[in-house]
């Protein structure tokens, strides 16, 4: 196929890396400047509200990052496809990383809110389990040699793995726990005002484009690793 | 005004120690992963270099691999 042509997507990425660089930069400014200096304090918890604009963006792009592994692992069983293991391969380093940054966040955000830094509150043990399964993934990929063992079973814990994203989304909804309701929702209205909403997005979207760099930059990684055991077959 | 911007009314420290985790994160990650890129590019070039002239040859048909020896993280700002 080639969409998967992997000579066009080396040279495309190269090309284009530096561009998602300078727009993640650019839209962190203005997350930033929004979330510290222009949006206002909340009624109840003061400016430890501002912390929201790191910890939430970080929990929902691990949450995604995991959740698509798991969809490619499934494909991967199914098409067999090199790289649809490389995308994912890829993707899980800046998914742990958003992991860490959730839980550390969140933490943090604890101690002013809740009076405590950790509790073994359903949504805390389920995201903790979540970086679990991502270190898992990490460390299947640099313990074992075989490679076909090593996608075997990097896409199960995957696919286990993903049985974990709807006790974290729902947690709050199905246990009593400390951790508040979701104050965002697709299918009805939210709960956030418009000035805690925009640098919400903001942040987001500078998560996002620095998940797409990082991928990126690790895809070009990958394929280099692959051309180098090509020039040791010549 | 500083100062009270720092101070955030008592919930400074929790506010920027959040803001500071997350942005050390994001360089250690960007810092790792272009390292881990320069050096399979490296350990690449010096592969191809040790090829022989009917290898380079072979080698070249395939553009990735000149791509591969041409490439930079920041090569096209």
């Amino acid at each position: 196929m080639d969409f998967f042509n992997q000579s066009k997507i080396f040279s495309l990425i190269n090309k284009y890396q530096s561009f998602v660089l300078i727009f993640f930069l650019l839209i962190l400014l203005l997350g930033l400047t929004e979330a510290l200096f222009l949006s206002p304090q909340d009624y109840l918890q003061g400016d430890s509200v501002r912390i929201m604009y790191v910890h939430v963006p970080s929990a929902w792009i691990s949450l995604g990052i995991f959740s698509l592994m798991a969809l490619l692992s499934i494909l991967v069983f199914v098409f067999k496809n090199k790289n649809l293991i490389i995308i994912s391969k890829s993707l899980a380093p800046s998914g742990f990383v958003f992991t860490l940054i959730a839980l550390v966040t969140g933490s943090i955000w604890g101690k002013p809110t809740w009076g405590t830094w950790w509790a073994w509150d359903a949504r805390i043990t389920s995201m903790l389990i979540l970086a679990f399964f991502y270190f898992m993934y990490l460390l299947a990929w640099r313990v074992f040699e075989n490679k076909d063992n090593v996608v075997k079973i990097t896409s199960l814990i995957c696919i286990i793995g993903a049985i974990n994203i709807p006790l974290i989304k729902f947690s709050v909804d199905w246990w009593s726990t400390l951790h508040q309701p979701s104050s965002i929702k697709i299918l009805s209205e939210s709960t956030i005002h418009e000035s805690m909403l925009i640098p919400l997005i903001l942040m987001t979207a500078a998560f996002a484009l620095f998940s797409l760099l990082i991928f990126l930059m690790k895809y070009n990684t990958e394929l280099i690793k692959i051309k180098i055991k090509g020039l040791d077959r010549l | 005004m500083i100062t009270n911007f720092l101070n955030m009314n008592g919930y400074g420290i929790y506010v920027f120690s959040a803001f500071i985790f997350t942005l050390i994160n994001f360089a250690g990650l960007y810092f790792i992963v272009s390292s881990q890129f320069k050096k399979e590019q490296q350990k690449f070039a010096e592969l191809f270099g040790k090829l022989s002239a009917e290898k380079v040859s072979e080698a070249n048909k395939q553009k990735i691999n000149k791509e591969i020896l041409s490439a930079g993280i920041l090569s096209k700002i």
